[in-house]
Order: structure tokens, then sequence, then C-alpha cells
């Protein structure tokens, strides 16, 4: 059984179809890539997922239990975390304290538990260095990095990574890809929005692109980006 | 030496008003809403004591332990049946809805107590003072800032300290991210306006054992407490202390150069502070 699976899930606003007949099955383990042009409607997809918005149409399954009406707190801890493209921290709490709320509310640690097990995953973000600093106070691979940690302290079996690799440096991009990569093989299922396509096919198992809110192609990074569609729709080369 | 004991009066003083104030300053900072019922609540709070000290014979101080549960139970329905519905981005629902609340409760009141004044009392402890040499202070005022002082201390230990306590914060913070940290706004909001009604019950024991009360004067305690918010700096709960003792301080000192113009001189420090300090005393960063 697929771990999330959604079913011609499409989102109106207005007269502006934004996602439109969306159709996939992501079984645990899987890192899935999306990719499409700006507007195409892949952070939409992202907050029908999380439950942020209610679809217009079609459904939405966790574990093949139907949650498209269920609100964004009960698909997280049925196992859905989500970075955001612009980094959201908690600017009132130090970078501890967000995971710290992320590990006990999102991903129900214990209180026991929550302390060595937020310290686990800061070391591995490498944020330990700066646990106690605001989390206003970080840069932007470390906010970026923070958003990524406290994903991953709600303790998702699939986790959604939006534009997580963009404005860093090839260097900082790198050093993320590794922890991206850690997490994968531990076997959480991954959804990543990127349109740092080297970092992204190096993770994902399969691809998928957005044009205007419809799907137009799902397969084999390799297979996606050799179509001549694709190539003139996201990269602008004419077959 | 007149002096000293008209600021050591106008100090204990502020504690009373940073009780009135430390609920509102607790909801306001975590959900932006502005309970316009607050003062009502109090009111309510100091009625709910009297009526079980005198169903059950029992001190007001043994009382408020009972009241404060109770008041508890109200804030948390009030917040999650009525309030929750009314939050969003227009703020004025909100307003329009608790200003109706305290229309409500007053004439609730009304119709239950009538409008003859009211009063705890606390016994031989009203009367008792304490002799400190160069100033003689009431027991009863000291007991009353001594309480506000606490209600911050431990306010402000929930918020740092505790789970729910970074709940508050993150939820103030960003709902929407809360949500999908797990969290429940909705709930953390129920369980801020249940803590802020404590505050309040607390407010109303040291109200209702200082002075007469009935069902109109709400109004007047919730334009103190509004004046110590502000004042304090919206949503810090020491800054709200702070601003309790301003205007406790500016009362004594007006009070003592003429009896009338004890509260126009409360009002006056309050525009003062404004005008210099637009934004209170103690601004938190990220307003």
């Amino acid at each position: 059984m697929p771990i999330l699976s959604l079913q011609d899930v499409s989102k109106s606003f207005g007269a502006l179809k934004v996602t439109d007949g969306v159709s996939f099955d992501l079984e645990a383990g899987q890192a899935l890539g999306i990719i499409g042009p700006n507007g195409a409607g892949k952070s939409t997809l992202f907050n029908l997922i999380t439950g942020n918005i209610a679809p217009s149409a079609g459904r939405v399954f966790l574990d093949g239990r139907d949650v498209t009406r269920a609100p964004p707190m009960e698909r997280v801890r049925a196992g859905v975390g989500r970075s955001f493209q612009i980094p959201q921290p908690f600017g009132n709490l130090s970078v501890y304290e967000n995971l710290l709320v992320a590990a006990r509310f999102g991903g129900a640690v214990s209180g026991a538990e929550a302390p060595g097990f937020c310290m686990d995953i800061l070391t591995r973000t490498g944020l330990a260095a700066v646990a106690e600093k605001p989390s206003g106070a970080l840069s932007l691979l470390q906010r970026k990095r923070l958003e990524l940690a406290r994903a991953m302290a709600t303790r998702p079996r699939v986790i959604l990574l939006d534009e997580i690799a963009g404005g860093l440096t090839d260097a900082e991009c790198s050093q993320l890809v590794i922890t991206i990569k850690a997490i994968h093989a531990e076997g959480t299922a991954i959804i990543w929005i990127e349109h740092v396509l080297h970092a992204l096919t190096s993770v994902v198992e399969r691809l998928m692109v957005l044009n205007f809110g419809r799907m137009l192609m799902i397969g084999a990074p390799d297979e996606v980006m050799a179509s001549a569609e694709v190539r003139e729709i996201y990269l602008g080369i004419e077959a | 030496m007149i002096w000293i004991d008209t600021l050591a009066q106008g100090l204990l003083l502020g504690g009373l008003y940073a009780l009135f104030a430390a609920g509102l300053s607790l909801v306001f900072g975590i959900m932006r809403l502005v309970n316009l019922a607050h003062g009502d609540l109090i009111i309510l709070g100091a009625y709910l004591i009297l009526t079980i000290a005198h169903a059950t014979g029992l001190h007001p101080f043994v009382a408020v332990l009972l009241a404060a549960p109770l008041m508890f139970g109200l804030g948390w329905a009030l917040q999650t049946f009525l309030l929750n519905r009314v939050l969003g981005n227009d703020i004025l629902p909100p307003l329009l809805v608790t200003f109706g609340l305290s229309v409500v409760i007053q004439n609730g009141l009304l119709s239950a107590f009538t409008a003859d004044s009211q009063k705890l009392t606390a016994g031989a402890i009203e009367a008792q003072s304490m002799d400190l040499g160069i100033v003689t202070l009431g027991v009863m005022p000291v007991l009353t800032f001594a309480s506000a002082v606490a209600v911050v201390f431990a306010l402000n230990q929930l918020f740092y300290r505790t789970a729910l306590g970074r709940a508050f914060r993150a939820t103030s913070d960003d709902a929407v991210t809360a949500q999908l940290m797990g969290i429940h706004p909705q709930r953390v909001f129920a369980m801020a306006t249940g803590i802020a009604m404590v505050v309040a019950t607390i407010a109303a024991l040291y109200l209702g054992t200082r002075a007469n009360f009935d069902p109109s004067i709400g109004p007047a305690r919730l334009l103190y407490a509004f004046e110590a918010v502000i004042i304090g700096g919206l949503g810090s709960l020491w800054g709200t202390l702070a601003g309790g003792v301003v205007i406790g301080l500016a009362q004594a000192i007006g009070a003592s150069v003429n009896p009338e113009w004890q509260i126009l001189s409360g009002h006056l420090a309050f525009v003062l502070v404004l005008l210099i300090r637009p934004r209170g005393l103690f601004p938190r960063a990220n307003d």
C-alpha cells in the first residue's frame, strides 16, 4: 500500500485552476522530485498534501486512510513533515526550542526523550553550535537547515522539501544533499520540489513535471529529462 | 517621609493593576485578541468567590481555590465555543463579540445580584499592617503586590520553561506553521484564555477584599488593565507589571496632591508614557 496517494486532486481559486487532476502514489521510502516552471502549482500541491488548503475535487490518502478533510496537525501526526521555500522559523524561539515544539507536538516524542532526540537532529543537520541562538538571527543556510531539522523532528514518514537548495552556494548545496541522502537512506520517503536539478536528480528515483497545475510526466529522471516536451517547457530548449 | 509612604502605597496599588492586566496581556500576546469583557470577567470572578464564600462559609482566600478552576473552565469554553469562531485577519469581529459579552455579563450580574455594592470580607488581615520603620504597609496591599509578582513570575516560567509555553510562543509567532508542527492553535488559545481567567480570579480576590464592587465597575478595571499593558509594551508580562506600577504610582502621587486627581493622574501618566515611548517600556522585538 502506498504511504501517500493523490487521486485526481484539483484546486481552483475562482476561475484559476492551480492544480488540475493530479494523481500519483508514493511508496514508503521512495523519493520523488517535482519540477516545473514558476507558477506551475508545485507549492500548492504541497499545501494540498499537508492540509493547509482543501482540494476543490479529488482525494488524498495517507497509508490508505482518506485524509482529504483532515487538518494539518492530524496529517503531521500521521507522518507528513514539511519544509518551506521561504524559511519560516518561530523567530521568538531558539533553534533548539523550534525543534522541541516540532518533536513534542508533531512527533509525539515524550518530554524525557525530546532533548536527546532534538540534539541528535541538530548535530546531524550541523546546527548544534547554534542551538541556543534565536532562530531569527540565523544565516540563510542555517535557516534552510533549520527547516529541514524541524521537519525531521516531527518524525515524518514522508518529508516534503520545498526548494530547500534554492539560494545556496554549490558547496552549501552539496552539504545539504548529503544530509537529505542520509534521511532517505533511513527509509524516510521524500517529495522534493527543486530547481537545482543536479541536486534533485542525485537523490530522487522518480521525477514529476508540473505545468499549469497539470502533471505532464512522471518517471525515471533520465527519461523525463530526455523528453522533448519537458525540455521545451521547463528548460526552454526547442526540440 | 510622607512621600515615601505615598510611593510605597502607589507601588503596592500597581500590583493590583498588574493583576487586572496580566490576563489581558497573556491573551493579547498569544492570539492578538483584545478582550473587551476582561474587566467584567474579573467582576464575575469576584461574584463567584462571594457566592462560594457565602454558600460554604469558606474564607475568600480558600473560596478562590474553588473559583479558579471554575473560571478556567469558563475561559476555556468561552474561547472554544465563541471566540475561536471570530478570530481571523479582521480585528473587528472579536472586538464586537467581546463588547457584546461585556454587556451580557454586566446585565447577567445585575439580574442575579442587583446593583447593590458587595465586598469580600477577609477578616482581621484587612486591618493588619507592617511597621518597617520609615513606612507602614498594609498586609493586604503587600499580599496583592507579592501575588502580582508571583503571577508574572509563574506565567514567565510557563512561557519559557514548559512545552505548553513553547506552543504558546510558536502559535503567537505563526499559527499556520505551528499547525505543521502538530500544534492545534484553537486548543492552545483555549488553554491561554483559561489561564487568563485564573489570573482574573486572583485579581478578583484582591479587588473584592480591597473595595466595594458592583456589576457596573468592570469597564473601568478594563481601562486600567489596558493602560498597564500598553505602558509595559504589548505582550511583555514583566512590562505589564511595570505598567501597573506606573499607574499605581501616578494615582498615589496625584491623590496626595489632591484626592480628586487620583484617577486623572493615572490616565495622564499613560498619555505621557505613550508620548515618550509609543511602543511601551518593554516592547517585544518581533512586534
